[in-house]
């Protein structure tokens, strides 16, 4: 994994931005322009041969390091202090907001690797892969559908997991975990029909980070 | 000349309520005569949005939505997820916990190639093949159920181990209207010892039952015609379209994480990797039967390893996993402990980790971003489903429409996983 690591910080050190080996997993951080040329390197060079692309996904860094309850200081509101909604907290939004991640697995040389895009908020497309992978084309679908990344490029960019004519995108952290509409059969006009959702947000077992002594190691 | 009749192409759905849909699928093919044009998997109609739900929980309060994941081998998928966990923690289960999980694993490899070939085999239109496997199946639950309670959503792995230690004894049946003592006697003949024992008991028994299913399919006729160079796809075109598990083997190629990436004690254990020649449906049938007698030979390897060895089965540390019922009765400490475990849960260090397994339907990943809290701040899962069925389109065309049951079927596609 380490001479993984050298060999990509030689041939592909003007197009990475970062590079960084924790528990034996290998992450290249990669600026959207540079995606598809270096995702051609990673499969087409023998030294990397990277053939399979095992995953891509989409992730959302809004409520990054923010937790729902504060264990620094104590208030005196009791149990209030943890169902605060994010809404109501004042944080700085992440810049860039969202990542795309790929997951890529060499069958001969027996190694994986990780690459992430950052994209930010307000120009959230990044090139499509599905050209190098063909199986990139439903991860990409999904990523697209979950978090409303567009892939330029993409064959065919649909929604597939949400239902049809679905509004939104529900993996954003900003998305409330119970949605925004329920559906419900109306006897009246014959047919389903979507209204908004009768119950509140409720925050069971609020967020707590720790800082723990015994991870102060190089983990992350 | 007079006019040809205009000839065009027809679209019709195949599902989401078809029997040979596996679960919710809804398939737009669009058929010139009785050829496939193009098929369009419309999927997403078990979507749970179980990834969310995750990031609203302490980690273990997930682990039972592991299990809904791929229903049929639920087991495999808590593993994923567990060892996710173990690697941010840095932590590893005592080794006796590891063989413990390759045993269970092993055996939902089995319950879950059961379930496929029996589906299979019912799709492709041979009844009595569904009845063999369930047979085998309901003993394998049983399993399941002696050691967690549940037969099917077991939770029984837990980061730093499993659950509880293997049982001692087997429940038993008692005898009822429909079965009187002398029937009883009978089903209950291979459960007087501990669990160990009547998993050897049915390890021996298995070879035959599998000899049963084989002579039923694999020189019949009727089974070559509907399964041999259905459903090609070649080794290369298999990687690239990101195929694992049997759907990779089925094409020849012999990648197995479970020997190319070891995890857990499999590195320890003796077996082989079956791999198909042709890539149609007929070799990812012999790759997934070849299977099953490997599983059965790594249960048997794994049963006589765990009577010869006790030990702990979870790790001695009160941060992850709670204390004992007695200890918490005696010792304010453990008391404490098991208050912020069961409440709060434990935070996991910051920092990013991708578990892989060898599920039974191919690559099973778990991709976990931690921001340092109790919860995970990103879950991906990587079903193995997921890229089969994306395959699908490239599969079928060109067959017939009878082939598309063969063929899906052949995918071994569960939704609950593909949809999440």
């Amino acid at each position: 994994m380490e001479i993984l690591h050298t060999k990509i910080q030689e041939k592909l050190n003007h197009l990475i931005q970062n590079s960084k080996l924790a528990l034996g997993e290998l992450t290249l951080e990669v600026a959207p322009e540079h995606l598809k040329e270096v995702c051609l390197i990673l499969r087409d060079d023998p030294e990397f041969d990277f053939k399979l692309l095992v995953d891509v996904c989409g992730v959302d860094y809004l409520h990054y390091g923010i937790a729902e309850w504060e264990t620094e200081t104590a208030t005196t509101s009791g149990f209030e202090r943890g169902v605060e909604p994010y809404g109501m907290k004042n944080f700085n939004p992440k810049e860039p907001r969202f990542a795309t991640v790929y997951h890529l697995l060499s069958l001969d040389k027996n190694q994986r690797i990780r690459l992430r895009v950052f994209l930010s908020e307000h120009e959230l497309k990044v090139d499509s892969v599905e050209s190098i992978w063909p199986s990139a084309n439903w991860f990409e679908r999904e990523a697209f559908d979950l978090f409303g990344i567009s892939f330029d490029g993409h064959p065919d960019l649909r929604r597939i997991l949400t239902d049809y004519g679905f509004v939104g995108h529900p993996f954003r952290k900003d998305f409330p975990l119970i949605g925004r509409v329920e559906a419900r059969y109306d006897a009246k006009q014959h047919r389903v029909i979507y209204e908004p959702v009768s119950i509140e947000p409720r925050i069971l077992e609020p967020k707590v980070i720790r800082d723990d002594t015994r991870y102060e190691s190089d983990n992350g | 000349m007079d006019k040809m009749p205009e000839i065009r192409n027809y679209t019709f759905n195949f599902g989401p309520q078809h029997p040979a849909a596996h679960g919710v699928l809804r398939l737009i093919l669009e058929v010139d005569g009785e050829t496939i044009v193009r098929a369009d998997p419309h999927i997403g109609l078990l979507h749970r949005a179980t990834e969310k739900l995750a990031e609203s929980k302490p980690y273990n309060h997930t682990i039972g939505y592991m299990d809904r994941l791929d229903y049929v081998s639920m087991m495999c998928n808590e593993h994923g997820y567990v060892l996710a966990i173990e690697k941010l923690l840095g932590v590893q289960p005592p080794i006796r916990a590891q063989y413990i999980r390759v045993m269970f694993d092993e055996m939902t490899r089995a319950l879950n190639h059961l379930l496929w070939l029996a589906a299979h085999a019912l799709d492709i239109g041979a009844m009595t093949v569904f009845l063999y496997c369930f047979r085998e199946r309901e003993e394998l639950l049983d399993c399941y159920e002696a050691v967690s309670g549940s037969r099917m959503h077991a939770t029984y792995y837990r980061p730093g181990g499993v659950y509880r230690d293997l049982p001692d004894k087997m429940p038993k049946y008692r005898a009822s209207k429909w079965h009187n003592e002398k029937d009883v006697a009978e089903m209950n003949a291979n459960r007087d010892g501990s669990l160990l024992d009547f998993i050897w008991d049915f390890t021996e028994r298995f070879p035959k039952r599998i000899d049963e299913y084989e002579t039923l399919l694999t020189d019949n006729r009727i089974w070559k015609q509907r399964t041999v160079d259905i459903g090609v796809i070649s080794p290369d075109r298999a990687i690239a379209m990101g195929l694992t598990g049997p759907m990779l083997r089925g094409s020849g190629v012999a990648w197995d994480l479970r020997r190319k990436q070891p995890y857990e004690v499999y590195d320890k254990l003796d077996f082989d990797i079956p791999v198909g020649v042709n890539g149609d449906c007929y070799d990812r049938y012999l790759v997934r039967v070849a299977e099953l007698r490997q599983s059965n030979h790594i249960i048997r390897q794994c049963v006589e390893w765990l009577r010869k060895n006790p030990g702990p089965v979870m790790i001695d540390n009160h941060k992850i996993a709670p204390p004992t019922r007695v200890d918490m009765k005696e010792s304010m400490e453990a008391l404490i402990h098991h208050f912020k475990l069961m409440t709060e849960g434990y935070c996991l260090p910051e920092g990013e980790a991708y578990a892989a397994i060898e599920h039974p339907k191919g690559e099973f990943g778990v991709y976990l971003v931690s921001d340092g809290a109790n919860k995970p701040y990103r879950l991906k899962i990587r079903a193995a489903g997921f890229p089969h069925l994306a395959a699908l389109d490239e599969l079928i065309r060109g067959h017939m429409i009878a082939d598309v049951v063969a063929i899906l079927s052949s995918l071994d596609i569960v939704f609950g996983e593909v949809d999440r």
